[in-house]
Formats: structure tokens, C-alpha cells, sequence
């Protein structure tokens, strides 16, 4: 579990960023450095705790199933980079 | 110079029809003019828009249909993490690109209903992940008590917006101190509510179980006011919490006769500048001789915090962040291949400190590290609440100082990332279980003059018990009253 383990470029693939070589080199000295300091978390028993997810737990949240305003089509599309006929623009997906 | 006013006093005059709403906005943006130049707070501000507000709001003034807004006539600036329709919205990335809302977020809806004049995109952090605005994408705000240093963040712009009295207040975002702690650094009052206390809908997600809109004021009753407006359950995010919102500003009494207010003995100790701990003993002094009964507490899983927190708020905000993919909005580089195209426009779009933690936090989530990080730091967030859960059966109220030192110097921590975490020791925290908490000044370095905070955490829900200490802190100290040279 050493922080070396730390593979920044597959890690980078694995969140859809491309580094340069240089930030590559930067990032994985930047974070072996954090995650070092992270280890520290290693010296407490948790064995018995539960983890908190969210501070103030909200079960079963539920709303009435009521038509109300939302977004328009026309607002929905109006920052996409690209779109045309009212649909966004991608890459072909599928050969 | 109306843009010195409090939030209660301009409302007061306008009320009296002393001045009009034009011209409490006019001196605002007078100020950004004769000032910002070197501040840098603002990202942009549509002057004939926040005009054409003010007039409106004169109409309805003369027109005898303002009654009983709180914030009538009040120009409010707002940190660019927060969606307000037709204006930009950017969190301090270029990978927003042109981005405009469609929409209103729910609180400036709250702030428009109560007669506020919506003005101004404040810079921050790129993404708010940062302590400094050094992370912004566009610019580095200044503290407008020494430009040469910076102003805090993420909420950088936000504070200094209001201490270099370019607006009345401001709105913010605090994920792990993006509030208090540019809050303390510039010298006005930042609060962080309670976890729920707020709608996020429209605040752009960061740690999505950390993040909470608050205000910055020139003073606390201007902070009560505005949580009072901003506060209550939403439809619209399901993490709001359906408790009464009380009348905040009826809380602030003067009165903290009889009140317990905790030392966590963790606080005080390494890395704290002298001076700094010169100001909060003398505070915590002032809280005593005005009524509070102190005593010493131990929160012992502070030292864990900020490692709890960089797992937890970085492994969320790798999956908030994963929607800026260059296909719905925003910036795009094209790619032969969707995927090709996620990596060129994440690459070219996001910042150096972005890219850190969405690499992070991909890391933590990944096969095979999961339980070692994120399920640890999940459970060490368990204790670390349970800490002040204990605390406050026992006490009313924390008292920290609410940053280790005061506004250092731009550049001097921009290159080591970890040291630049751990300046947000003391704030951390809060967030982390769920708390409220605020900050105060509490008085000045001696060379240069540099504003210090004090931090006051309090209850779930108690937001009204640590506005009622700050208050009377505040009245008896004056420190909130001393304003930079600019």
C-alpha cells in the first residue's frame, strides 16, 4: 500500500485526463508526497466504527409526483459546445 | 459612502427614503472602479443590470410595495460557484467556457424574494479546491490589507469583496473552511451552516456531502439576517434538512450570561503564530469577562482531520467533476473517439490543483484501495463527529482560532501543495461532521496589519447560539469596524 503504488498515468486514464509528460512527473511526486501524509490515518483502530457517509443522514427522501417547471429544451441546449436539430453533437460511438 | 454601509443600516435609510437603492449600488460599483484594479475580487459585474435592479427596487419603494424585505435594496455579490440566470458562471475554470445560467439557484431565488440586488461574479479557486485563489484560472485576488498577499479561499473574492467594501455582503461556499478561513484573513464575518441548513441546488458540486453556502458581512447581525433569508428545506436538494428556521437576529441579545463555551486543547498548540495565539487568548478573556464560562476540551481526533478530509472531499469531487466532459456544455477539444475527446478537453480545461485531486480521489475509489482510503477515512469521519458530539454535551460552543497564522504571502505556498492543505487545520473539521461554524475578527498582527479571526463552532442547528456569542464578542470589541487603507 505504499504511495508509490500510485500509477498517475493509468489513474489519469481512469479519470479522462490527459497529462503531459512533465505533469506527470510533477503529479506523482505531488502525490506520493500526500499520500504519505494520508497514511498517518493507519495509527486508529476502526475496526468497530461505522463510516459516515453524510453527517446528517436523510433516509427515504421523497417528493410528490407533480409536474413543475424545468428546464426548456431550447435553455437545456444553450451552452452545449456543439448541436444541431436540438440534440448535442458528439463522436461517432458506434461503427 | 453608501458602500460602506451594513446590510441594516442601508435598509434602514432606504426605508426612510434618505437614499435610493440607485445609488447604494452606484457606490458599490464606484468602489470596484477606484479599487479593484488592484484587488482583483471580481471576475465581472454588469453595471446596467445591477442599475436596472436598483431602479426596479426604487419603483417598488415609491410605489409603497416594499414593505418588510429584509434585503431591500441591497447589493449582494456572489462567488462564481453559484448559478444566477443570465449571468456567467465559471468556478474560476476555463473549462466552463462561455457557460451561462439558465437558472437561478435556490438561494438567490431566497435573496431576490427579499428584495436583493444580485450583482458581480466572485473569483475563487478553481473549483473552490484551494485556500489562497492562487487555483483560479483567471486571476489572483488580493488582500486588501497587503496586495502583496493573498486573501484566502476558495471564497477569496468573496471576502475581500467585502472587506475592501465593494459590495454590502457577499455569498460563498465552504467545503473545508472556503469561508471562514478567507473570512479571518480579510477581516469580515463568514459563516458556514450546517450541513442541510441550506439548499445546494444551484451550487456547483464540489464534495457534495461537505460543501454549504453561507455569507460574508461587514458584521453579525448582517450574517443573521442573511441566514435567516438563505436557510430551510428545498424540494430541489434532497439533503436539506426540514428543521424550523428561527429568527436569527432575535438571538443576538448581548447576553451570554451563563453560557459554556469549549477550548479544545488540541487547537493551541504547533505551527500556531504567536500572534495569533496573543489575539485568541484575549478574546477568549473578553468571552469570560462578558459573562461565558470556559472550559477545556478535547476533540483527539483533530489531528486526523485533514487527511480524512483530502480523501473524502477529493474522492467526491472526482465523480462531481466527472459531468465536465466537453459534451454538454462548456469547453471541448474534439477527439476521434468520445473518449479521446473526454481526456483532450479534461486535460486542456481543468488546472493543475483539479487535475491533483480528481487523480486523487479516482486513486482512493480504485479496485483494490477503496477500503484502505475512502472506507478508513469514511469511519475516521465517524469519529472525528462523535468528538464533538461529546463536546457538546458538555458545552454550548467551540472557540478556535480559525486560521494558524494570518494572510501569507502570494507565491510562498503555491508550490507545495500539502503545506498549503494543512493551513486548513482548524476549519476541516466543521465540515466533516457537519457542523456550524463562523468567523470573526478578533484583532490585527502588529507589522503589517493583518486582520485575525476567531473561529466559533457550534451545534447542529445552533447556528443562533454562536451568532448570539459573536454578537456580543463583536459589540464589545469593535474590532469588525476597522477597515483597510485603499
Amino acid at each position: 500500500m505504499a504511495a508509490a503504488e500510485l500509477d498517475v498515468k493509468y489513474v489519469a486514464h481512469l479519470a479522462r485526463i490527459s497529462l503531459s509528460p512533465d505533469e506527470e512527473k510533477k503529479l506523482g511526486a505531488q502525490l506520493g508526497n500526500i499520500l504519505g501524509y494520508i497514511e498517518k490515518l493507519k495509527e486508529l483502530d476502526v475496526a468497530n466504527v461505522e463510516p459516515t457517509a453524510h453527517a446528517v443522514p436523510m433516509v427515504n427522501v421523497t417528493r410528490l409526483d407533480l409536474t413543475a417547471p424545468s428546464l426548456s429544451h431550447e435553455d437545456a441546449l444553450r451552452n452545449a459546445p456543439r448541436q444541431n436539430g436540438g440534440l448535442f453533437i458528439v463522436p461517432k460511438i458506434v461503427e | 459612502m453608501l458602500n460602506q454601509l451594513t446590510i441594516s443600516e442601508l435598509t434602514a435609510r432606504l426605508v426612510r427614503r434618505e437614499i435610493s437603492a440607485r445609488e447604494a449600488t452606484q457606490s458599490c460599483l464606484d468602489q470596484i472602479d477606484r479599487v479593484d484594479g488592484k484587488i482583483h475580487a471580481f471576475l465581472s459585474h454588469n453595471n446596467a443590470d445591477a442599475l436596472a435592479q436598483a431602479e426596479a427596487v426604487d419603483q417598488r419603494i415609491a410605489a409603497g410595495m416594499a414593505a418588510g424585505q429584509p434585503l431591500l435594496g441591497v447589493p449582494l455579490a456572489i462567488k462564481d460557484v453559484l448559478a444566477v440566470k443570465n449571468q456567467p458562471l465559471n468556478c474560476g475554470s476555463k473549462i466552463l467556457g462561455n457557460f451561462i445560467s439558465p437558472y437561478d439557484a435556490t438561494v438567490i431565488e431566497k435573496l431576490r424574494a427579499a428584495g436583493a440586488i444580485i450583482f458581480g461574479r466572485l473569483n475563487m479557486d478553481e473549483f473552490a479546491m484551494g485556500s489562497s485563489t492562487e487555483n483560479s484560472a483567471f486571476v489572483t485576488t488580493r488582500n486588501p490589507w497587503d496586495t502583496a498577499r493573498i486573501p484566502g479561499g476558495s471564497s477569496g473574492g468573496s471576502a475581500a469583496a467585502v472587506a475592501a467594501d465593494e459590495c454590502i455582503a457577499s455569498l460563498g461556499s465552504d467545503t473545508g473552511g472556503s469561508i471562514r478561513q478567507p473570512a479571518a484573513l480579510c477581516g469580515c464575518v463568514g459563516f458556514k451552516p450546517t450541513y442541510g441548513r441550506i439548499s445546494r441546488y444551484g451550487l456547483v458540486a464540489f464534495a457534495s456531502s461537505l460543501d454549504q453556502v453561507g455569507p460574508f458581512t461587514k458584521d453579525v447581525r448582517d450574517a443573521a439576517t442573511l441566514l435567516g433569508v438563505m436557510s430551510g428545506s428545498d424540494l430541489r436538494d434532497s439533503t436539506s434538512v426540514p428543521e424550523p428556521v428561527p429568527d436569527y437576529t432575535a438571538a443576538l441579545t448581548g447576553d451570554i450570561k451563563g453560557l459554556k463555551i469549549g477550548l479544545p486543547k488540541e487547537y493551541l498548540v504547533g505551527g500556531l503564530d504567536p500572534e495569533v495565539k496573543a489575539a485568541v487568548d484575549a478574546a477568549v478573556k473578553k468571552l469570560e469577562s462578558l459573562g461565558a464560562t470556559l472550559v477545556e476540551i478535547s476533540l483527539p481526533h483533530t489531528d486526523y482531520a485533514v487527511a480524512t478530509y483530502y480523501i473524502i472531499a477529493t474522492a467526491e469531487a472526482s465523480a462531481n467533476l466527472a459531468r465536465f466532459d466537453g459534451i454538454r456544455y462548456g469547453a471541448r477539444v474534439e477527439g476521434s473517439d468520445p473518449i479521446k475527446l473526454y481526456e483532450a478537453t479534461r486535460g486542456a480545461g481543468f488546472g493543475p490543483e483539479v487535475k491533483r485531486r480528481i487523480i486523487l480521489g479516482t486513486y482512493v475509489l480504485s479496485s483494490g484501495y477503496y477500503d484502505a482510503y475512502y472506507l478508513r477515512a469514511q469511519k475516521v469521519r465517524t469519529l472525528i463527529r462523535e468528538d464533538f458530539l461529546k463536546a457538546f454535551a458538555q458545552v454550548d460552543a467551540v472557540v478556535t482560532p480559525t486560521t494558524p497564522t494570518a494572510a501569507f504571502k502570494v507565491g510562498e505556498k503555491s508550490d507545495d501543495p500539502l503545506q498549503m492543505y494543512l493551513s486548513d487545520i482548524f476549519t476541516i473539521s466543521c465540515n466533516l461532521a457537519g457542523i456550524c461554524g463562523l468567523s470573526i475578527p478578533c484583532g490585527f498582527t502588529g507589522n503589517p496589519k493583518l486582520p485575525i479571526g476567531l473561529q466559533l463552532l457550534g451545534k447542529p442547528f445552533g447556528e443562533a447560539t454562536i451568532l448570539r456569542i459573536a454578537h456580543a464578542y463583536e459589540q464589545g470589541t469593535g474590532w469588525h469596524l476597522q477597515k483597510p487603507v485603499l
